[in-house]
């Protein structure tokens, strides 16, 4: 790979004088989705899927210099072509494909192979280089399918509402809120928190539906939401708002759930293994139909997951990048200010 | 296992004693009376021999995986736990088994004499036979702690809510002798199989610690002082030539400390008294650390017996021949006791507190501060008129606790814990200053909240100097004041000295490394004692 370098700005395309989701603000930044560890502020141009638009705009500032494309379409940057393919991370997520004098670099973003029902699908795409994440590369990440969740989301729901109880989810406000309203769509009356309401107003207005939800007011009325079910932030675990939340039943839905110690961590009523990475045959399936010659494996378990990836034969290197430092941690905290009204 | 499998779900991811004593409850309501009994069975102890060796297990895993071997330690050291690394790694099931919990006991107990072949056909099948967190429960009623925090005090507790039974009884059931294939569930919890009224205990008397000036206590002379014990508290209850030891936390312990019952049963008369368990040799207490290391252990060895041999130091007298002593003073209790505990019963091994005799209050500052050098970890004020109260109860009694020692050190390795602990770094290892290098001082990992353990970790998974393994060697950065009971010359270690007791007082974000001690200042402390 030659037309590719890795900086302490983040990751460089030589020829097309542009970086991939960078950490230090640059002047033309390519942006995989909108998580904050990815689309960070300050760079001077910002390029993405159009999915993410708004997302960006409504996260970064309205005037942001910002331009975008959809999926089936080439943009030449200094003679090196853009391209755009699902994902299936969160709503606007794309692997981000690069072509310059016949060579080809795949970067994943984030991303997760298994469908689900609200984001595009992941597509595998041929390269010569393969950029991918690893968050959950470590074979004991194993995740159930999306019938499965839903089947086991909603009987929780349901088991609450039989105890008396409200049911609390706690999502980040970008992906993991949208997919879990795509999961327990239909049960019952659904409340979200300012954070979130916000950002799918700004999802909607680029013209995706969602399901339908109800901003969950600060001064809420106890028995508007009792049984019912409440999205808010993680940040705001322990905070006063969900405090008056009447008998509530909280759960966290995460990947790192899948193992005990995490789930018995949080203290919460219940923890369940939903994800918006990969696991871990997920990021295996997608190395090996990517047919890449060099492999080079950035944020989660690089160590790990090169390693095994070079004793099976496929030649790979671990990239140290500031990705997936508990993303978005930020940008909730924020959240959970505004909201110990 | 559906019932089974629910209960230890519901029971895992709360850590309110409230809410699992309700799952249990709820569990008790509705599972087959066998599996009851085979529930109280495995939460007390009293489980069948491991059928199969952990090590097969793992072998089996990477056969049916294809894994090698350093992605599998690599997974279970983020776990934490085998049995659960097993059962996650696995493929999904072919097929589905359910049977109740007491035909997996039994056909469990059936695999122990089977060769290696009939053991793994019979595993291998359970595991594609279940799903997740049932292939967890499985590993773990092979073997291995269930580590979802239930003691036999919340088990007890749940069936006295079941029952309406009297905890305390029902502590002596469970623990009690009975055969799971000759007791009902109700003929348990009823007791049939004990008498209750000869191991019944009293609730203990809790002291405050000391809140006012010596002098605002009154005279010296209205006070019994003695040195406090860092043992465990424990009551025994010798009754129609029964003895019975309870602790604290009213989990009946008689069988872990057989020297115990042994020096009690020389004494005449049925009696209740109030004392420490302690580790005790040669006249003197051990630190508790040593004591530790006799608690919770299915046997205990002869050259356990030997090398930490334990001991009772008599605080009070509850209960005389029949009779309830504890509204009577104290100082009339104590002379009870002295009768009970004269020659030529009393040895090292099972004597009276010693009251310190003192004239005026300011002697027991001296005696205070050096409590340490005889392993004691301060004093107790006893009022002579007091009665023996209820429970925690101001005013009566008063501890008076030596301050901890403290030094400042930085963290140099870090590991992470087990069962709820298990995702997080929290066994930290810290250093002082050695020269121009750093020299390991102590172990700890109490101490710190949630929020900053969580902190904690996220620097250790970007400052760790190691990629693989459990243990993470980490940049020397982390400053923390580590606090300890004592400290002594030691050839054992490295650095020369032994910390009794460390734990961590607090992260001094303030710190720099270059201020933390020295092993020259931290010998000295060890001087001035």
């Amino acid at each position: 790979m030659k037309f590719i370098k890795f900086t302490k700005k983040g990751i460089y395309c030589i020829p097309g004088k542009f970086y991939l989701d960078p950490w230090l603000p640059v002047d033309h930044a390519i942006i995989s989705h909108g998580h904050a560890d990815h689309s960070r502020s300050g760079n001077k141009h910002y390029f993405c899927h159009d999915d993410s638009k708004a997302i960006l705009k409504h996260r970064l500032g309205a005037d942001i210099s910002i331009e975008s494309m959809g999926y089936n379409q080439t943009r030449i940057i200094n003679n090196v072509s853009v391209s755009f393919y699902p994902a299936g991370h969160v709503i606007g997520s794309v692997q981000i494909r690069l072509e310059y004098k016949g060579e080809v670099v795949v970067f994943t973003g984030d991303y997760k192979t298994q469908p689900d029902f609200i984001t595009d699908p992941f597509e595998s795409v041929k390269c010569h280089t393969f950029i991918t994440e690893s968050t959950f590369g470590l074979p004991i990440y194993n995740w159930k399918t999306e019938l499965q969740l839903q089947e086991q989301l909603q009987n929780w729901v349901l088991q609450n509402q039989a105890n008396n109880k409200t049911s609390v989810f706690l999502g980040y406000s970008l992906g993991k809120s949208q997919r879990i309203m795509s999961l327990i769509d239909g049960i019952d009356k659904v409340y979200v928190h300012t954070a979130i309401n916000n950002l799918n107003n700004a999802i909607s207005s680029s013209g995706i539906a969602l399901p339908e939800t109800t901003l969950l007011k600060q001064d809420f009325d106890k028995k508007d939401i009792q049984n019912k079910i409440i999205i808010m932030p993680p940040g705001l675990l322990g905070s006063r708002l969900l405090k008056r939340v009447p008998n509530a039943a909280v759960a966290i839905c995460s990947g790192w759930m899948q193992i005990r110690g995490n789930r018995r961590w949080k203290a919460v009523d219940a923890g369940f293994a939903v994800s918006d990475h990969a696991d871990w045959n997920g990021l295996l399936s997608a190395v090996k139909a990517s047919e890449a010659e060099k492999v080079y494996v950035t944020h989660g378990s690089q160590a790990t997951f090169s390693k095994y990836l070079n004793e099976i034969g496929i030649a790979a290197e671990e990239l140290i990048t500031d990705y997936g430092d508990e993303q978005l941690a930020s940008e909730e905290k924020k959240d959970n200010s505004t909201a110990n009204v | 296992m559906k019932n089974f499998s629910e209960l230890i779900s519901a029971i895992e991811i709360t850590n309110k004693t409230n809410a699992k004593i309700d799952a249990l409850v709820n569990y008790f309501k509705v599972a087959p009376e066998k599996d009851k009994l085979w529930l109280i069975s495995i939460f007390t102890g009293k489980r069948p021999p491991r059928p199969v060796k952990s090590n097969l297990m793992k072998q089996w895993a990477f056969e049916i995986t294809k894994l090698p071997e350093w992605l599998f330690l690599e997974s279970y050291s983020t776990v934490g736990d085998l049995g659960e690394t097993i059962a996650l790694i696995l493929p999904d099931p072919t097929h589905k088994i359910d049977k109740p919990l007491h035909v997996w006991m039994r056909e469990l107990i059936a695999l122990k004499p089977k060769s290696e072949e009939e053991k793994k056909e019979y595993v291998l099948n359970a595991w594609a036979g279940l799903e997740m967190q049932e292939r967890l429960i499985f590993n773990k009623l092979i073997g291995g702690s269930f580590r979802i925090g239930v003691s036999k005090k919340t088990l007890v507790n749940a069936l006295s809510k079941l029952s309406g039974i009297d905890a305390n009884q029902l502590m002596h059931s469970i623990i009690g002798n009975w055969d799971i294939n000759k007791i009902s569930f109700e003929d348990l919890i009823n007791g049939s199989h004990i008498n209750y009224d000869n191991s019944k205990p009293y609730p203990f008397f809790l002291a405050y610690a000391l809140e006012k000036e010596l002098p605002e206590l009154g005279q010296p002379e209205e006070w019994q002082v003695e040195y406090k014990w860092d043992g465990i508290r424990g009551q025994i209850v010798k009754r129609n030539n029964e003895i019975y030891i309870w602790s604290r936390g009213e989990e009946l312990v008689t069988e872990q400390f057989p020297e115990i019952v042994e020096n009690i049963s020389k004494l005449e008369n049925d009696f209740v008294i109030d004392g420490e368990i302690l580790a005790l040799k040669d006249s003197a207490v051990l630190l508790f650390n040593d004591l530790q290391k006799r608690l919770n252990r299915k046997n205990i060895t002869k050259k356990m017996l030997e090398e930490i041999p334990v001991g009772f130091y008599v605080y009070d007298l509850l209960e005389w021949n029949g009779e309830d002593y504890r509204e009577k003073p104290l100082e009339e209790r104590r002379r009870t006791l002295e009768q009970l505990l004269a020659k030529p019963f009393v040895s090292e091994q099972l004597k009276l507190s010693e009251v310190i005799q003192f004239k005026k209050w300011e002697s027991l500052i001296d005696l205070r501060e050096n409590a340490r050098s005889i392993n004691s970890e301060g004093l107790m004020l006893k009022q002579k008129k007091s009665g023996y109260h209820v429970g925690r109860k101001k005013g009566d009694w008063w501890k008076w606790k030596v301050d901890p020692l403290t030094i400042d050190a930085v963290m140099i390795y870090a590991q992470k814990g087990s069962g709820r602990r298990s995702s997080k770094y929290t066994d930290y290892t810290f250093a002082v200053k050695k020269g121009d290098g750093l020299v390991t001082v102590a172990k700890a990992y109490s101490g710190l909240t949630d929020v900053e353990i969580t902190e904690i970790s996220r620097w250790v998974n970007k400052n760790a100097i190691e990629k693989f393994g459990p243990v993470r060697t980490v940049k020397a950065e982390l400053v923390f004041e580590i606090a300890f009971e004592g400290i002594a010359y030691s050839k054992r270690h490295k650095s020369g000295v032994a910390l009794r007791f460390p734990r961590i007082k607090r992260w001094r974000k303030d710190k720099p490394v270059s201020e933390i001690d020295t092993i020259e200042s931290v010998t000295a402390l060890i001087e001035a004692q």
